[in-house]
């Protein structure tokens, strides 16, 4: 397990390498600069482009990049917030931390909510409850998650005022619960949905019967033999959600005003602070992959016929 | 066939050895008692009669054979007897009787008590019959431990079972221990000749082979030393020599522990070298029962007779061909008004198509439900009472 670690964690080096490189082309092949106003003239641009390097040729500016980043150094900002550097923009400001939060109780909404709907969906499958389920989850699905946040913000906040429109930094639990509840909805739908399905299949398999005929009890046969069973096509889903959630923040964070770094990383797009880009997109990156390695682990607890390191020979 | 057992008449004659607690029974005594067992599916298309008024006893330590084509009712009949159908499947009458209880009027808790703990079963397919992701061990361990009716203390509400645990219902009793179940899960392995038991425990059921996993279904089925073991085509998806060992090993077990058991399967094969008795299903009703020597050597039945033919035989001539049984079995949506069997029988009769042909007693404890028995009395005129 430990070699498989490992082996993961300097596969995951060349991963972030990859998407360095991929995140350097995108960002230049965007017209534009950090230095264009309306007021500059050339010869300004052209200075302050100079002073950071960015008159270099692209290699010579990707090779810098790659360098200060295996040094440890995010560089600094380029127009957002001049001067500062980019590891106090993304982790001190507590940017990060907003971001983060949001994530996650997203993901535990989606998991602790998405898998026992799915499960009473399955145990009362064809009943009232389950049809209730189902066009709940489809709708669920089907309703984008920015589409959600403006109804639930009207809904919510302007029409009942319950829930701040601006969530702001997070002071409370009430500010809170439509920024996570918009940003889990699909992934909550979908887990019940995948979870009902995957339930049903594993009620049906024949070591239910068997546990039947040994006389275990009702309860232990859905939560010992069917869960576990079932939740593996689930778990192998959570990567891809950790993926979706983060990225899907930055737009639950434009509807709801959070100041987090979803919000921030679109406005340093729109000026070109190229450093900003890259460090943001280095680290979530960095965050998806670490969650990915999670996710295989958790798979291999799970499920004892999976062998980690049989996928490396 | 070893006569140490006579059906219908049931005498124990095999010593007991063994320190199961089980009482000497006598010659009359019935284990299992089915009468006019009807089990039917309720389907959109309507209603399908799989098991339709079916009757037998087995006594104390009798094997008998149930063998019958696919879809003849066979694996549900043992189904309902065990409280295992599922939706849509009912049973729609008739009478279960285990020891002289009534089956059919437990509630859901009494039955699942009684599964496996008096009652067990396995089934036609290893691989598929373990769960995956729990040790062998822990599966043999919960087939104990779930019936230890008195929980110390009411922990329900709260020591909810973790479904990533191992073993998440251990502590909420104490009437086995997790040792004495590790100790006698160990025993049992060994007792169905798995090596290294210790070992073997803690493995995971694809660490086995097909032969060892239906070893330790058997193990499992008789860890809480039950009186009656229903075994659905135990050996039909192992090949031949691991049938043989299978076979042996269950022969062997019976004895040991004092088991009747009801053997489903469609191989006449299996059923000679096991069997004591025999009962011959034929869409939802038995046809033709007796002892083994009996339904192999004087069949009455005309479909055990032409099913007989259909097997190859070592002491034949080669040239001779098999003789199939021509047609296919009957819609169970749309039974025929008399004898299953008579569109596809070469000696029906036209009584044969009006009315279902009553058992008639062929010899000792040989019964056959067939109109040929009565052609003497049709003759005369005399059978449509």
């Amino acid at each position: 397990m430990g070699s498989y670690i490992l082996k993961r964690i300097v596969g995951s080096i060349f991963i972030l390498l990859l998407i360095m490189v991929v995140t350097f082309l995108l960002m230049n092949a965007i017209p534009g600069s950090p230095f264009l106003t309306e007021k500059s003239t050339p010869e300004q641009i052209a200075m302050a482009e100079a002073k950071y390097g960015l008159d270099k040729p692209l290699h010579i500016q990707l090779w810098n990049y790659i360098k200060s980043y295996l040094k440890g150094d995010l560089g600094t900002s380029l127009k957002m917030q001049e001067g500062t550097p980019v590891k106090d923009i993304i982790f001190r400001q507590g940017k990060f931390i907003l971001s983060i939060k949001l994530g996650i109780y997203s993901l535990l909404l989606a998991i602790l909510v998405g898998i026992p709907l799915g499960c009473l969906a399955a145990y009362f499958r064809g009943s009232w409850l389950d049809g209730c389920l189902r066009v709940i989850t489809t709708v669920g699905v089907a309703i984008p998650g920015f589409v959600l946040a403006a109804l639930l913000l009207i809904a919510f906040s302007v029409k009942i005022p319950i829930f701040p429109t601006k969530s702001g930094n997070l002071p409370n639990f009430k500010s809170y619960v439509l920024p996570v509840i918009s940003l889990s909805s699909y992934y909550t739908c979908y887990i019940a949905k995948l979870m009902r399905t995957s339930m049903l299949d594993a009620i049906n398999q024949d070591y239910i019967r068997t546990a039947r005929a040994k006389g275990v009890k009702t309860r232990s046969i859905i939560l010992k033999h069917a869960l576990r069973n079932s939740l593996i096509p689930v778990i192998t889903y959570l990567g891809p959600v950790t993926a979706g959630i983060i990225t899907g923040s930055f737009v639950v964070e434009s509807t709801f005003s959070v100041p987090g770094l979803g919000k921030y990383f679109v406005q340093c797009v729109l000026s070109r602070d190229y450093p900003i880009i890259m460090a943001t997109t280095v680290v979530l990156s960095a965050l998806v992959i670490i969650m990915m390695l999670v996710v295989d682990i958790v798979y291999k607890i799970v499920d004892p016929r999976i062998t980690l390191t049989a996928k490396e020979d | 066939m070893e006569e140490y057992n006579v059906p219908l008449n049931i005498e124990e004659t095999v010593e007991n050895d063994v320190p199961s607690g089980k009482e000497e029974h006598g010659e009359n005594d019935v284990l299992l008692k089915v009468e006019d067992l009807k089990v039917s599916f309720f389907t959109p298309a309507g209603e399908v009669k799989a098991v339709d008024g079916i009757s037998y006893t087995l006594g104390y330590n009798e094997v008998m054979g149930i063998v019958g084509e696919s879809g003849s009712g066979k694996s549900v009949e043992a189904y309902s007897i065990i409280g295992l159908l599922q939706n849509p499947g009912k049973v729609i009458g008739g009478k279960v009787e285990f020891e002289g209880e009534d089956l059919l009027a437990y509630t859901p808790e009494q039955m699942r008590q009684f599964r496996g703990n008096k009652v067990s079963m396995i089934f036609q397919n290893p691989m598929t019959c373990l769960n995956p992701v729990y040790t062998i061990g822990n599966q043999l361990m919960e087939a104990l431990t779930c019936h230890n009716s008195k929980p110390a203390k009411k922990k329900d509400e709260n020591g909810e079972p973790s479904p990533e645990g191992e073993e998440p219902e251990e502590e909420e009793y104490t009437h086995v221990s997790k040792q004495e179940a590790r100790q006698r899960a160990i025993e049992m392995l060994e007792l169905v000749g798995i090596n290294n038991a210790e070992k073997r425990m803690d493995q995971y059921p694809h660490e086995f082979s097909g032969g060892m996993r239906q070893r330790a279904m058997i193990a499992m089925a008789l860890i809480c030393r039950p009186k009656l073991l229903i075994a659905d085509e135990p050996t039909t998806a192992l090949d031949v020599t691991i049938q043989a060992q299978i076979l042996e090993l269950m022969k062997d077990l019976q004895k040991k522990e004092n088991t009747s058991i009801i053997f489903i399967t469609h191989n006449l094969g299996v059923v000679a070298e096991i069997c004591d008795r025999v009962s011959v299903m034929y869409a939802g009703r038995i046809v033709e029962q007796g002892k083994v020597n009996d339904i192999f050597y004087n069949p009455q039945h005309p479909y055990t007779k032409r099913l007989l033919a259909s097997i190859p035989r070592l002491d034949e001539e080669t040239t001779e061909r098999l003789v199939p049984i021509e047609g296919t079995p009957i819609d169970l949506l749309n039974p025929p008004e008399g004898c299953n069997f008579g569109p596809r029988c070469s000696e029906c009769m036209k009584i044969c198509l009006r009315q279902k042909p009553p058992f008639a007693e062929v010899g000792e404890g040989h019964i056959s439900a067939c109109w040929l028995h009565y052609k003497d009395m049709i003759d005369k005129g005399e059978a449509e009472k």
